[in-house]
């Protein structure tokens, strides 16, 4: 070991991860070698696939059974990638902790957060209950929980997301560790509450002196975040440097790419001359709450509540909000895939009152796609059958000639290869899948697409692909889109005209430029500050 | 990933899933042996009995309960005494007994004519064949008899009827497989659509069928059967048709279960958006997709299926004598388990490896169809 190792918290050399599969071996990590100097954040930056997670289950020894992992990460004098279970658990939890993307599955529904903050002190410390229970308090009081000596015996699914991460992050710092791996921390979080854990991690590690190893896919999150960042694509770390100088002056082409993937372009602009496609008046859609023994509706979820909007021919609406804001219901409704009060009217015919049958000649101009590219395919029907369905309900004079054309055409259209039609959707990666499902769409040829997030399972550098595609589609077939979103980026590439909604409300519409450019709303505030920021804007009600 | 649009090879057809299933599965050497063994198991049941020179219900009164034995029958040493209780049953009296090369001769005489038709006597036993007078004094008391041994091969050994073990097992093996596989067949059918149906449409629909399902599921079984054999009769169809009867509704709550998650997944949502009727959705998007689950679920149902059907038979509604299924083979074989253990091993042997195979296959297809789509 040589001297600068004495600085470093974590020094990793030429880790590997395999796994073997019934399929063959499969290389996750080929190799990869960094430093985590004390008190620096490193960030390690990837897409899905590019083994970042990987990297850190190696080191922790947290792989699946059928993972198993060379080369050395050294924690001082201790390899943890050839250390035994003993030597490894007298490290983490306790000198190295984590937290993981997820704060709904990573905690046990079970138990109070107070026992499961507590279970490293007693199993790390050898504290006594009610010492331990004092320093959970503390470490509660630490990440910002209102209320502590109430929360403390709340059981996890009575706590928000951002609430549960905040108690990850209570747990993780229990013991004082050197070093804290966070594995996509704020990822599933909406981006108000996300701002607001980055803020915390960043005060609770200048305050602990803690190292961080910060790995994401987010570059906002890393610029605004770390001091050193790792690029990682395919198993391999192809540039480390200082952030400043990996931002200033990418060196691989993967970088260059990486940077360049910000969805760009103009939106389409607002043409008030255009025939309205979709118009809505007063758009309700309330669940009932059913209680007793009669199951009597006792009161409602208002998941949407009253909305107008107006969507012309070659314009996108953007609907942007928080998770829970009622924003694909309200997509839903539109297409009429749910039950919903208030008028819809579509190419000049109220809509609203269908059944399902009587909606069935409208559904080829009325079409959909959906957030999850690896959900919304059938695993068994290959790609051709996947996109033909809807010309076989629509179009049934079609020859199966003129239908494979057709099929054909769709996948060019989305710049797909037209032999892939042959293929299974689990054959495609995911911003391919995505394309898929918008030819499904196409092929129909729609005047009406809902897009529900269609970009946010998909990488940075798909997702500017595809916003592109999305734009090239709607200025050939003048489509009206409504863009559902949570990603401001994408929706100000994409929308001429946005309503931000909040708990199935309106809170501020108007043409996107506007918005924007100046919001009116405190909330709209709030969340451009944080989605374009990563500011957290202490304002009455956003939630934790 | 990156997204390179148009750089996939140009390759022709994709492997779906079932093709890499079927990759997966052939790997799995438990699996493949399991699909061996029913294989060589099917071609015993139902090849054998075409080269078996014995029926099923072909009765040997001289060799009653032998055990099982490599060495043809019937024993030369005994051969003589049996000529003479032969000899006395048609009254005559055994001067010399004489066998050579499988051919016997025998010297009988008797205080009165012998009249020639008492070869038959010589025949009826399962020891001799093809008895002849080859010479008759001229008095007529004394006469000698050819005729070969009658040479036979028993290797399961005989029931306490003196039917061939070998036989039956095969018969019992043709007639289980095939209760096995078409009450499965049954229940599948009914169960898939009913459960896929039901879970898919959901509501008052769902809480009605899946109501009836619990009704019939809490009548008794038997209960059931004896109804449904008093009102149609005794039948092989009719077990088929019970036993998968009773069977598709552990089935259909399985696949209501799967759709119900199957539902909420967004391929549906796509599907309900291109305006597919209910029917179409639950054909093509709901049903494929329960699959993997319901055909391990299927390996499990054609062992209860045997073992039903064996039940059944014990308590007189299943198969009837002289026909036989491995079921009723036990449960014979049982019953004189300490002076004839060979009854109760040779079909139990079958049994155990059929169940066998079929698991580890079910295994093996519970691996290959891995549900987590790779």
């Amino acid at each position: 070991m040589d001297r600068t190792e004495m600085t470093n918290v974590l020094a990793v050399r030429d880790l590997k991860v395999t796994f073997t599969t019934p399929d063959g071996d499969v290389q996750a990590v080929k190799g990869v070698s960094f430093d985590v100097k004390k008190g620096e954040t490193l960030a390690i930056v990837g897409e899905s696939g590019s083994g970042k997670s990987q990297t850190m289950m190696g080191i922790m020894g947290l792989l699946a059974s059928n993972g198993r992992v060379e080369g050395s990460a050294f924690y001082g004098a201790t390899d943890l990638a050839h250390a035994g279970l003993k030597e490894l658990n007298e490290v983490r939890g306790s000198k190295i902790t984590m937290i993981f993307q997820e704060p709904m599955t990573s905690l046990d529904p079970l138990y109070t957060i107070g026992k499961q903050i507590a279970e490293p002190l007693r199993y790390h410390r050898g504290m006594g209950k009610r010492q331990a229970r004092e320093r959970v308090l503390e470490l509660l009081n630490l990440v910002g929980i209102p209320d502590p000596n109430r929360r403390i015996d709340s059981y996890p699914h009575e706590l928000s997301g951002g609430q549960r991460q905040r108690v990850m992050i209570a747990m993780a710092l229990a013991n004082r560790p050197k070093l804290l791996i966070a594995d996509e921390p704020t990822t599933a979080l909406d981006v108000t509450v996300q701002a607001q854990i980055l803020e915390l991690l960043g005060r609770l590690k200048t305050e602990h002196g803690m190292s961080m190893l910060f790995i994401t896919h987010d570059l906002g999150i890393v610029r605004k975040f770390a001091d050193r960042v790792c690029v990682m694509t395919k198993g391999k770390i192809v540039e480390t440097g200082p952030v400043e100088e990996i931002f200033e002056r990418p060196q691989h082409d993967y970088t260059k790419k990486l940077l360049g993937s910000e969805p760009r372009g103009e939106p389409p602009a607002i043409d008030a001359e255009k025939p309205v496609i979709m118009q809505g008046d007063d758009i309700r859609v309330w669940f009932p709450i059913k209680s007793g023994f009669l199951r009597k509706t006792v009161d409602h979820v208002k998941a949407v509540d009253g909305i107008d909007l107006t969507l012309r021919a070659g314009q996108t609406l953007g609907v942007v909000g928080e998770s829970g804001s009622g924003k694909t219901t309200l997509g839903l409704a539109l297409a009429r895939l749910i039950s919903s009060k208030g008028r819809i009217s579509f190419i000049g015919h109220d809509i609203d009152g269908f059944s399902y049958r009587e909606m069935r000649p409208f559904r080829d101009r009325l079409q959909v796609v959906f957030q999850d590219p690896f959900g919304s395919l059938s695993p068994r029907m290959s790609v051709g059958e996947i996109i033909a369905e809807g010309l076989k309900v629509h179009e049934r004079a079609l020859s199966a000639d003129e239908r494979d054309a057709r099929v054909c055409w769709a996948l060019d259209e989305v710049g797909l290869d037209p032999q892939t039609r042959w293929r299974y959707p689990h054959e495609f990666s995911g911003g391919q899948r995505q394309r898929i499902a918008i030819a499904r769409a196409m092929v129909l040829k729609p005047r009406f697409v809902m897009l529900d997030e269609p970009t946010s399972a998909l990488d940075m550098t798909v997702q500017a692909q595809v916003v592109d595609l999305l734009r090239d589609l709607q200025k050939k077939h003048d489509l009206a889109y409504l863009f559902i979103s949570h990603d401001l980026r994408v929706v100000k590439a994409l929308a001429n005209e946005i309503i931000v909604m909040r708990a199935g409300k309106v809170v501020e519409k108007g043409p996107a430029a506007e918005v924007f450019a100046a919001p009116k709303a405190d909330y709209t505030t709030a969340l451009m500050a944080a989605a374009f920021n990563l500011e957290a804007v202490e304002i009455g009600g956003i939630r934790q | 990933m990156t997204d390179t649009t148009t750089t996939l090879a140009p390759t022709v057809e994709g492997r779906s899933l079932g093709q890499l299933a079927m990759m997966r599965f052939r790997r799995n050497k438990a699996a493949m042996a399991g699909c061996f063994a029913l294989l060589l198991i099917c071609i015993f049941s139902f090849a054998g009995p075409l080269v078996s020179p014995h029926t099923y219900d072909e009765v040997f009164p001289s060799y009653v309960s032998i055990p099982p034995s490599l060495t043809p029958r019937p024993d030369p040493q005994t051969l003589a005494e049996v000529a003479e209780s032969t000899a006395k049953r048609a009254r005559l009296t055994l001067e010399s007994y004489e066998i050579e090369n499988g051919v016997f001769t025998a010297k009988v005489t008797s205080t009165r004519p012998i009249d020639p038709r008492s070869v038959r006597y010589f025949d009826r036993v399962n020891e001799f064949k093809n008895t002849t007078v080859a010479e008759t004094s001229p008095d007529q008391l004394s006469m000698t008899l050819t005729g070969s041994v009658n040479q036979q091969y028993f290797l399961f050994g005989t029931d306490s009827n003196g039917r061939d073990l070998l036989v039956r097992v095969m018969l019992g093996g043709q007639i289980s497989i095939a209760v096995g596989l078409a009450a499965s067949l049954v229940s599948l059918g009914i169960g898939v659509v009913y459960g896929a149906t039901s879970g898919y449409i959901g509501g008052r629909v769902d809480n009605v069928m899946m109501r009836f399902v619990e009704i019939i599921y809490s009548l008794p079984f038997v209960f059931l059967v004896v109804v449904l054999v008093v009102f149609f009769g005794r039948s092989i169809v009719l077990i088929f048709a019970v036993i998968g009867a009773v069977q598709w509704l552990e089935m259909a709550r399985i696949v209501r279960g799967q759709t119900l998650s199957l539902k909420r997944r967004e391929f549906v949502g796509a599907a309900q958006a291109l305006g597919l009727t209910d029917w179409q959705i639950i054909r093509r998007h709901i049903i494929p997709n329960t699959v993997g689950p319901v055909i391990v679920f299927v390996t499990v149902v054609v062992p209860q299926v045997i073992l039903t059907e064996s039940f059944l038979s014990f308590l007189g509604l299943g198969v009837q004598a002289p026909l036989a299924s491995w079921g009723t083979l036990i449960s014979e074989g049982t019953k004189n388990m300490q002076s004839a253990p060979w009854l109760l091993i040779f079909p139990a042997i079958f049994f155990v490896i059929t169940l066998f195979a079929l698991n580890f296959v079910g295994d093996g297809l519970r691996d290959a169809l891995d549900p987590k789509d790779r």
